[in-house]
């Protein structure tokens, strides 16, 4: 147990760096997208939720897993659904800019079906 | 190989996935793929973590499981869709805290799981860090929603002896932590659980509204940590992964956006910015006597046809409007009638770093009519009209001159420098930070009150007729 920890802080080590390496260089325009991507990614903690309902025995730990479950689903799919419509917003294309101009419902409506 | 092992090589491949997410989501060209990799890198961990036999040893559990994902999917797909752009912070407010309180949540079973076989203290401890910072996380993100949903004041709440209380709440959970640590007691840590609910609570209540954005970004990296947390009491790597990758950039961000502000971290955090009403140096009453010249759209309108540059400086009044697609028809109205025009974009336009552009982008302003502050600043001098539409903060030179402002250093639109100066706004109020204007009372300035929506159409047809 005690080499399994040391393998967990080695890997949270370098997850640490590699978060802070990867996002050097991010221009301002993109802080929000960024913040609302990297909720998202964080959403993963669903796996996490799945995992410990399996092992949860009694009515407490059960509604408590079950609490965290739900919790967890609005994090990781509300965060991708929610960052996907920013970043729709972002692909520059002038040639179709007078068409679109008045049917931005139905560009949601395609973006959301993904 | 075993099944073990498989899902784990699973695991691995997402933790990748997420990595070149990151990476992708920061340069404008790959976001959107980024983001997408990201959510396919997701379903595939969750749809194999459903492979581990003891995620289906039991019905009961595994049925439970998949209503409760059901139930939040149905929640959450619509409510991200329908949300408005303009209520973005407050929607990733959301999404943020209950990632954090699931976190919480995880880290509480584990231990409710392992507490009666006396666990060794450093499972304690992983136990105490996620519930500790996944409760602050949820709490924190709650408080932040209701001050940019405007459910409460956004202005910082400061009482007496505030100091004193956050000291006592952070003592009394550090004790209880120590406590828990040593005894293994279930009541002991669903008392550090709820003490951290308060902590979150009362920990965002001092910061002001306009920095709520920077507080949701911290708060988004606190929840990669608890993630982080529940990653090693439950050993799995892609938690531990994942959430790290999100704290750790997440404090980097947050540190790029107060860096935006021009204003450092722990300033954000802990100087209850925006409470003082009045730094300008005059007395409350003050502004009130000074006088403003108000136009009609008739005469703005004219100002604007014939000018030859024309500088759009947008803020989150235009954003609460709606009105991002009328300012694009005057611009290009004015476009087509020769005259110069752009977009000079503050980084911390709107109510979170790069919202301005969001907002525009939806109204399909193309991307080099926005110029960003930097790009701005130097052709400010040579224009003939600065349209200031629902900003305040941003273009305050108090900011520049000022220095016992609150907001003296952060780097503002030079909105002083142009010819004329025309103002699109509600009504006196200050901005979000909460302090006078004195470009306001300058003699370039006019100002047209109104929601910008109205008052940008009425430009439309003036600038027509003119």
């Amino acid at each position: 147990m005690s080499t399994g920890i040391l393998e967990f802080l080695t890997v949270f080590i370098l997850a640490g760096f590699v978060g802070i390496e990867v996002i050097n260089a991010v221009p301002s325009i993109l802080h929000t997208p960024l913040m609302s991507g990297s909720n998202a990614i964080h959403g993963i903690v669903l796996v996490g939720t799945i995992l410990i309902m399996g092992d949860a025995h009694g009515a407490v730990q059960i509604t408590l897993c079950f609490l965290a479950v739900l919790l967890a689903t609005l994090n990781i799919v509300g965060g991708f659904v929610v960052t996907d419509r920013m970043l729709e917003m972002f692909k520059p294309k002038p040639a179709e800019r007078p068409a679109k101009a008045s049917d931005t419902p139905n560009d949601d409506a395609a973006g959301g079906a993904k | 190989m075993t099944l073990n092992t498989f899902i784990d090589l699973v695991y691995l491949l997402a933790a990748i996935g997420f990595i070149l997410a990151l990476k992708g989501l920061s340069s404008p060209k790959h976001a959107r793929n980024g983001n997408l990799l990201g959510a396919a890198a997701a379903a595939v961990a969750v749809g194999f973590t459903f492979a581990y036999p003891s995620v289906r040893a039991h019905t009961l559990n595994l049925v439970l499981t998949l209503a409760a994902m059901v139930i939040g999917a149905a929640i959450a797909v619509p409510a991200a869709r329908k949300v408005k752009m303009t209520a973005m912070p407050q929607m990733v407010a959301i999404f943020n805290g209950v990632g954090g309180g699931a976190a919480a949540l995880i880290s509480v079973v584990v231990f409710l799981i392992d507490a009666p076989g006396k666990p060794a203290v450093y499972r304690i401890a992983e136990v105490l860090f996620g519930v500790l910072v996944g409760c602050v996380s949820f709490s924190g993100s709650a408080i932040a929603f209701a001050k940019l949903q405007e459910l409460m004041t956004g202005r910082p709440v400061t009482y007496p002896a505030q100091q004193v209380i956050n000291a006592v709440v952070g003592v009394a959970i550090v004790s209880l932590a120590i406590g828990t640590l040593v005894t293994g007691s279930v009541p002991l840590l669903v008392a550090t659980a709820l003490l951290s609910l308060v902590l979150g609570v009362i920990f965002v209540l001092p910061i002001g509204g306009a920095d709520v954005p920077v507080l949701i970004s911290l708060l988004n990296s606190f929840t990669g940590l608890a993630v982080a947390a529940s990653g090693f009491t439950l050993n799995n790597n892609l938690l531990i992964i994942a959430g790290t990758l999100v704290g750790a950039s997440g404090i980097l961000l947050t540190r790029m956006m107060s860096k935006a502000m021009g204003r450092s971290l722990a300033n954000v955090l802990f100087s209850a910015f925006g409470s003082v009403v009045t730094a300008t140096g005059g007395a409350d009453g003050s502004g009130e006597t000074r006088t403003v010249k108000t136009g009609t759209p008739e005469d703005i309108g004219v100002l604007l046809a014939y000018a030859r540059k024309v500088v759009i400086i947008p803020g989150y009044g235009l954003a609460v409007a709606q009105a991002q697609h009328t300012a694009r028809e005057l611009a290009d109205l004015l476009m087509e009638r020769g005259v110069e025009v752009f977009y000079a974009i503050h980084p911390v336009a709107g109510r979170m770093p790069g919202h301005m552009n969001v907002l525009l982008a939806e109204a399909n302003v193309p991307y080099d009519e926005l110029k960003e502050m930097d790009e701005a600043n130097p052709e400010m001098a040579t224009a003939d009209v600065a349209l200031v539409v629902g900003a305040n903060d941003t273009v305050n030179p108090a900011a520049k001159n000022t220095p016992g402002s609150p907001i003296y250093g952060m780097p503002i639109i030079n909105a002083d420098e142009a010819e004329n100066i025309v103002f699109l706004k509600r009504s006196m109020r200050p901005g979000f930070a909460g302090i006078d204007n004195d470009l306001l009372f300058d003699d370039k300035t006019t100002l047209l009150f109104g929601d910008a929506k109205d008052t940008l159409a009425k430009l439309v047809a003036a600038v027509k007729d003119a």
